[in-house]
């Protein structure tokens, strides 16, 4: 009865309940903004999202010091960059952050409140997007600058884009929900350096030995580089084989990230 | 159905492998109060709330919160709970402010964030972010997070550990306020004096169970024994003094001259050690009763050697 009379007797009070969720699309919308900026502000995500990618198209295309076959080297290297740009974010990025968030309880005291768990991975997935899109732009201008000369159908790229980012978040994000967030800061660190160069970003996969070559063109990054290229360079309509791959990839991380991730 | 109680936890078991956390423990939390659950360290009482605002799920047991169940109902009950973690729950990256305007935007009808930020001296906090701000800057950032969205209850876990004085206050001050307004607290803490000072209710917590409940008043009076000191010429006959007291009274010398009296304190016993002591020609200096703390209560209660 206290209870009652408290409510009723102070009905102006600074504290005095009114709870209520805010419409969902306000909530994701606000996540989202939120997460973008965390991603931005960080300083070592975006050596690894945009130095990185930007030095290495610069350098390679510029300096003949990598073998890239016929042909210019920025027509080469552009996709592979493009593909790289979609690891770092997707994947690397994304892990460490979500890996640290995890560590901090910052997922824990999200899961407090009034967002749902999967308005908080929408939130997280439209950050990866907005951030994609920043650094497709960014790479497409410097390339551009550097003579480059896309062909192919842009619905294809984009859809490369967005399967190659739904296969790395899930691997990312099974990362950062299972190993500890130091142990997800190396990992992820080495499987972006790994794949960088075993993965026919800057290095053609021709270059490795025909064994090497059968296991490592399976790998999502190698679907991602070759499919880009095949549509950006050689103007290929939809390289069914790499969307397969990244498609599968996709399946895999995710259902495997739904059912280990653990939220604290 | 604003009567049901804001908590009710009953026989609630929670085991980690095969350590046991909660053993059984009972709970009522009263709406409209601040109830303060005391315990040691491990005693099981961030178990406890956690279970409450659903981060666990009971092994054996019931737990309703504002009549629903934490875990199934989490969608109905996450807008209508505040929490405050022990540690964390902010974007490294994040400002404070940021931060809160951010929670604040989660909920339909949020506290004003420019008046919470006045509140607990968040202005201060500026450009700086979350993982360079001073613990008791974290701390008031996640208490203000807590009460943004206009809670019917809040759980705040250890809400004042590693504050300065002042902003210890402005926390007290935040919680009656919360109180006044109709809203229901749950705080854990060590500190007995702010269970003393703020709590309408406590719950002291040991081994997994609750070992004792009351107002702090009723604790006080219930746990330990009153006791009244006074002193005199040494060697006083306390045979004699016994013989005056009531049967359940005990007196000794605790150092030369100096005398205390166990047993039902009131005026009393009072008027019979000071009758004594005139029928024995002895002037009783520094005559004063004893009342029990929180912390005699608690100590009683949970021993007092260390936990490892």
């Amino acid at each position: 009865m206290t209870a009652v009379e408290a409510g009723t007797a102070t009905s102006t009070g600074t504290f005095t309940p009114r709870p209520g969720a805010a419409p969902l699309s306000r909530m994701i919308r606000a996540q989202a903004a939120l997460e973008t900026r965390m991603l931005l502000r960080n300083g070592e995500q975006l050596l690894l999202t945009v130095v990185i990618p930007t030095l290495l198209l610069v350098l390679f295309s510029t300096v003949d010091i990598l073998d890239t076959g016929t042909g210019k080297a920025v027509d080469f290297l552009a996709p592979g960059v493009l593909a790289l740009a979609v690891l770092s974010t997707a994947f690397t990025g994304q892990a460490i952050a979500t890996g640290f968030e995890r560590r901090y309880g910052v997922l824990k005291r999200l899961g407090a409140s009034p967002l749902p768990r999967w308005g908080l991975m929408t939130a997280k997935t439209c950050a990866v997007l907005v951030t994609e899109v920043l650094q497709v732009a960014l790479l497409t201008a410097v390339a551009l600058a550097l003579g480059w000369s896309p062909h192919g159908n842009p619905v294809s790229v984009a859809l490369l884009l967005l399967l190659g980012t739904a296969a790395f978040s899930g691997l990312g994000l099974l990362m950062a929900g299972t190993l500890r967030a130091e142990a997800t800061l190396a990992a992820a660190n080495l499987v972006f350096l790994l794949l960088l160069v075993g993965g026919g970003v800057i290095v053609p996969l021709g270059k490795f030995p025909a064994a090497a070559q059968t296991v490592l063109q399976y790998l999502p990054i190698s679907a991602l580089s070759d499919g880009l290229r095949d549509v950006l360079r050689h103007g290929a309509g939809l390289p069914l084989a790499d969307l397969g791959i990244l498609a599968v990839w996709g399946v895999l991380g995710l259902g495997a990230a739904a059912k280990f991730f653990r939220w604290e | 159905m604003r009567t049901e109680p804001a908590v009710e936890v009953v026989g609630l078991v929670k085991r980690y492998g095969t350590k046991t956390a909660v053993d059984g423990l009972d709970l009522t939390v009263a709406r409209g109060r601040v109830t303060a659950v005391l315990g040691p360290n491990g005693a099981g009482k961030t178990t406890t709330v956690e279970t409450c605002e659903g981060y666990r799920r009971p092994d054996e047991g019931t737990v309703r919160v504002l009549g629903l169940d934490p875990v199934a109902d989490a969608a109905a009950l996450r807008p209508r709970v505040g929490v405050m973690l022990q540690s964390g729950g902010v974007y490294a990256g994040a400002r404070a402010e940021e931060m809160l305007r951010h929670t604040a935007t989660l909920h339909a009808d949020p506290v004003d964030v420019g008046l919470l930020v006045d509140r607990l001296g968040l202005g201060g906090c500026g450009r700086t972010p979350y993982r360079r701000l001073s613990g008791g800057q974290q701390q008031r950032l996640a208490l203000a997070m807590a009460v943004v969205g206009r809670p019917e209850l809040v759980f705040l876990d250890e809400p004042t550990a590693g504050l300065d004085p002042q902003a210890r206050r402005a926390t007290w001050d935040l919680v009656r306020e919360l109180r006044t307004d109709g809203v229901s607290v749950v705080l854990t803490t060590h500190f007995m004096d702010e269970a003393e000072q703020l709590a309408d209710d406590v719950a002291i917590i040991d081994g997994g169970r609750v070992i004792a409940q009351g107002s702090p008043e009723e604790l006080c009076r219930g746990g330990a024994e009153n006791s009244l000191r006074f002193t005199g010429r040494p060697g006083l006959d306390i045979a004699s003094l016994l013989k005056a007291l009531p049967p359940d009274s005990t007196a000794a010398e605790l150092t030369p001259g100096s005398y205390r009296v166990n047993g039902t304190v009131g005026p009393q016993l009072l008027a019979t050690v000071a009758s004594w002591c005139a029928q024995n020609g002895v002037m009783p200096d520094a005559i004063a009763v004893e009342r029990h703390t929180l912390e005699d209560v608690f100590l009683e209660l949970t021993g007092k050697e260390l936990r490892v």
